[in-house]
């Protein structure tokens, strides 16, 4: 096999096809499913070369029905199999939200806990590709708001390789959100590490003056937003907090009694969004250390737009840093 | 045309007189035809596979033989009779308020029976919530059916004891699981089989469809179960299908077969055929169990808001018990002592029932936290111990406790 063990720089996309393979080699249980995820590869060829190693049987070319491939996943599972399922855009996948939200996330506890569902559903998710609609969204709070579910999104190689073994290995339901503007993002992986608990968050970057917090593609926005801070003399602290269900809260609060101020950031529309429950913990949890407002920068509450007007729609390092000196502004 | 043909019911039930027309078109009287111009593309006739006429004589079809001994034919009475004991004790449970909630299987006990019947214990089978006979075939004990209708759980039993699923209470979703489970069937290289419950309603949701397709696509062996009782709460199946549900499956390229679904051996004979279809490597198959909901939609429902007495009356007289008892009785197949005996024996399951809801504990407050995930979640166990916390703040003073909230 291709992966070497302790690899060089790997993209994310080619970290989670290593994942992947990985994962089919150390159990025969586990499958891959999905539209396109078999000769193709996958539209972004995440599972590229998979179906010729593995066979059709283990890595499933399906019909092109969302709710389809999350419904027979989800009896592959109660069968004994570990299905890794993809839906091929963000946009697509509200056709399987009933199946998600009504059958995969409440089967164990209707069950009393007799059955348990290790099905992890990949979707590329977020903007910054220029492309058409329903093919840039961030409906991760859809999710993380539905108990029975666990949420996740690597922000870089690594973390993509490990996490997703770890999803695959979880007893638990997993939506594996995969910044998909980042799939060409090289980083160091090694395979033969250790890895963090797939539900903690990661200090990405230390400073003293204000925390930012985000997941996914907005974590190299931030560590970007850091740097040019820092040539400002301002220190920020970023952490990546790789899972937003469950949200590592201790390690934002952890942050944020050191720093006494917090911007969250994140794609998604920052109403209702992972944003504004990690604003309301940490002030429940930090009141006395905070020194300003928790700000939120994120999508607006308005459809995400066509291409041509993405880079506006989306936050970037000028709308991090605005929200940055408003709260330092306190 | 029948009168048991999903097109020509609309004529059927403004009469409410249509009860000469229970048996295949074939006997059906030559005006009746003339009676029904109405519906346009009035599809092929429908084959309806019986074995056993409603007034219980036996009648052989070209392609479905079953040939039972006594003890089987009194075997599957016994089934039906304490089946629809333990029904009518849930409903009398609901009335009593002991049950929120009851969904009747009365009428469907032919269909359910005749099909669990067919069943391996190795084969699968992903139910409805109406399917208490299906469950009393795979020896699920009676009393489990009643706890998510007595709110105390959503479930709760081990699907793989008796494999057989939760109740699915979201209108075919348990198509997609059976399709899904009968394909890792196929990938364990088992000769097992699955069966997929669902109705005249969830013929209509998108669900059913994938998984039909699904099934096609990868020859899972699962067999479709469409219970066509009549009645999806008020819709009757022709706001549902324009065309006999059965011959759907032929646009998915595998056999559908519409059973009359009151007349227990066919539905065995064509159930344990659909079951050899899908072991041997066939693939899916469809069948079409025609019957009726005798009762309400649930004790929530008030059928005569949307149907006749009439159209009820015409059905009883296609009784799938009544019909076995007249063919056991001609036959000379069971005698007083044992429909004495069944009917002690349904009395003492009633009782026992009665006597388990009853003395069903409620749940511990705790248990909502519980089984939320199988590895944990932190903010589960965050919020549990909060709430714990909560709690044991009334256990010092509870008359304090109480005035501080408020109350």
């Amino acid at each position: 096999m291709a992966a070497a063990k302790s690899s060089g720089q790997l993209p994310i996309a080619k970290a989670i096809n290593e994942s992947l393979r990985s994962a089919l080699e150390a159990d025969p249980k586990v499958l891959v499913m999905g539209e396109d995820v078999g000769k193709l590869g996958g539209v972004f060829r995440v599972t590229d070369g998979l179906q010729k190693d593995f066979g059709e049987d283990r890595v499933i070319d399906t019909p092109l029905a969302e709710s389809g491939i999350i419904g027979t996943a989800i009896g592959l599972a109660l069968r004994g199999y570990r299905p890794v399922a993809e839906i091929q855009f963000d946009g697509f996948v509200f056709p399987a939200y009933d199946q998600i939200v009504t059958q995969l996330a409440k089967m164990h506890a209707r069950a009393l806990g007799k059955v348990r569902l290790p099905v992890v559903i990949r979707i590329p998710y977020g903007g910054g590709i220029g492309a058409v609609e329903h093919h840039s969204e961030s409906p991760e709070a859809l999710f993380a708001h539905v108990a029975g579910l666990k949420c996740v999104s690597p922000s870089n190689a690594s973390d993509a390789y490990w996490m997703m073994r770890q999803a695959i290995e979880s007893d638990d339901p997993v939506i594996f959100f995969e910044p998909k503007r980042r799939y060409w993002d090289k980083a160091a992986v090694d395979t033969s590490a250790i890895p963090a608990p797939l539900h903690r968050a990661r200090v990405a970057r230390e400073g003293g003056d204000l925390t930012l917090a985000a997941y996914g593609p907005m974590v190299k926005t931030c560590l970007e937003a850091a740097a040019a801070a820092e040539e400002e003399g301002r220190s920020l602290e970023v952490v990546d907090l790789r899972s937003i269900s469950p949200i590592d809260f201790d390690t934002v609060q952890r942050s944020v009694e050191k720093t006494g101020r917090l911007v969250i950031v994140h794609e998604a529309p920052v109403f209702l969004g992972a944003g504004a429950e990690i604003a309301a913990r940490i002030t429940e949890r930090s009141f006395y250390h905070l020194e300003a407002p928790v700000l939120r920068v994120g999508g607006f509450h308005a459809p995400y737009p066509p291409a041509r007007l993405e880079e506006e729609y989306l936050p970037g390092l000028d709308r991090v840093l605005d929200a940055v000196d408003r709260a330092l502004a306190y | 045309m029948t009168v048991e043909s999903t097109a020509a019911r609309g004529t059927t039930r403004s009469s409410g007189k249509r009860t000469a027309a229970k048996t295949p078109a074939k006997k059906a009287p030559a005006k009746r035809k003339a009676a029904q111009p109405t519906a346009p593309a009035a599809p092929a006739q429908p084959e309806l596979v019986q074995l056993l006429t409603p007034e219980g004589e036996r009648v052989e079809h070209p392609d479905y033989a079953i040939d039972l001994s006594p003890d089987e034919l009194r075997g599957l009475y016994r089934d039906m009779v304490l089946t629809r004991r333990f029904d009518a004790e849930a409903t009398s449970l609901q009335r009593q308020g002991e049950l929120g909630l009851w969904a009747s299987l009365l009428g469907q006990e032919a269909a359910q029976i005749g099909s669990g019947r067919a069943l391996r214990d190795d084969d699968y089978v992903f139910p409805t919530y109406r399917e208490h006979g299906v469950a009393w075939c795979r020896g699920v004990d009676p009393a489990n059916l009643l706890g998510m209708f007595r709110g105390v759980n959503n479930g709760g039993w081990d699907p793989n004891s008796n494999n057989f699923h939760l109740y699915t209470i979201v209108i075919g979703s348990q198509t997609l699981h059976a399709t899904g489970y009968a394909m890792g069937v196929s990938k364990d290289g088992a000769d097992s089989a699955v069966v997929a419950y669902f109705g005249d309603g969830a013929s209509s949701q998108g669900d059913v469809a994938e998984a039909f397709t699904f099934a096609a696509v990868y020859n899972a062996p699962v067999v479709f179960f469409c219970q066509n009782n009549q009645w999806a709460i008020s819709e009757p199946t022709e706001k549902q299908s324009r065309v006999p549900i059965y011959q759907r499956a032929a646009g998915y390229g595998f056999p559908g077969v519409r059973v009359d679904g009151n007349d227990v051996l066919a539905v065995l004979a064509v159930t344990r055929a659909a079951l050899e279809h899908a072991r041997s490597g066939q693939g899916p198959m469809l069948v079409e169990a025609f019957t009726y909901r005798m009762g309400a939609h649930t004790t929530s429902d008030d059928p005569t808001r949307y149907r006749t007495d009439g159209e009820r009356a015409a059905w009883e007289a296609k009784d799938p018990i009544q019909r076995l008892r007249a063919y056991l009785e001609a036959e000379g197949l069971a005698d007083e002592a044992f429909f004495a005996g069944l009917e002690e024996e349904s009395e003492e399951l009633g009782r026992g029932v009665r006597e388990k809801i009853r003395t069903m504990p409620d749940p511990d407050t705790m248990a909502i936290f519980e089984n939320a995930y199988a590895d944990g979640h932190a903010l589960i166990d965050e919020e549990r111990a909060q709430f714990a916390e909560y709690l044991a703040s009334f256990a010092d003073d509870p008359a304090d406790s109480a005035a501080e909230r408020g109350n």
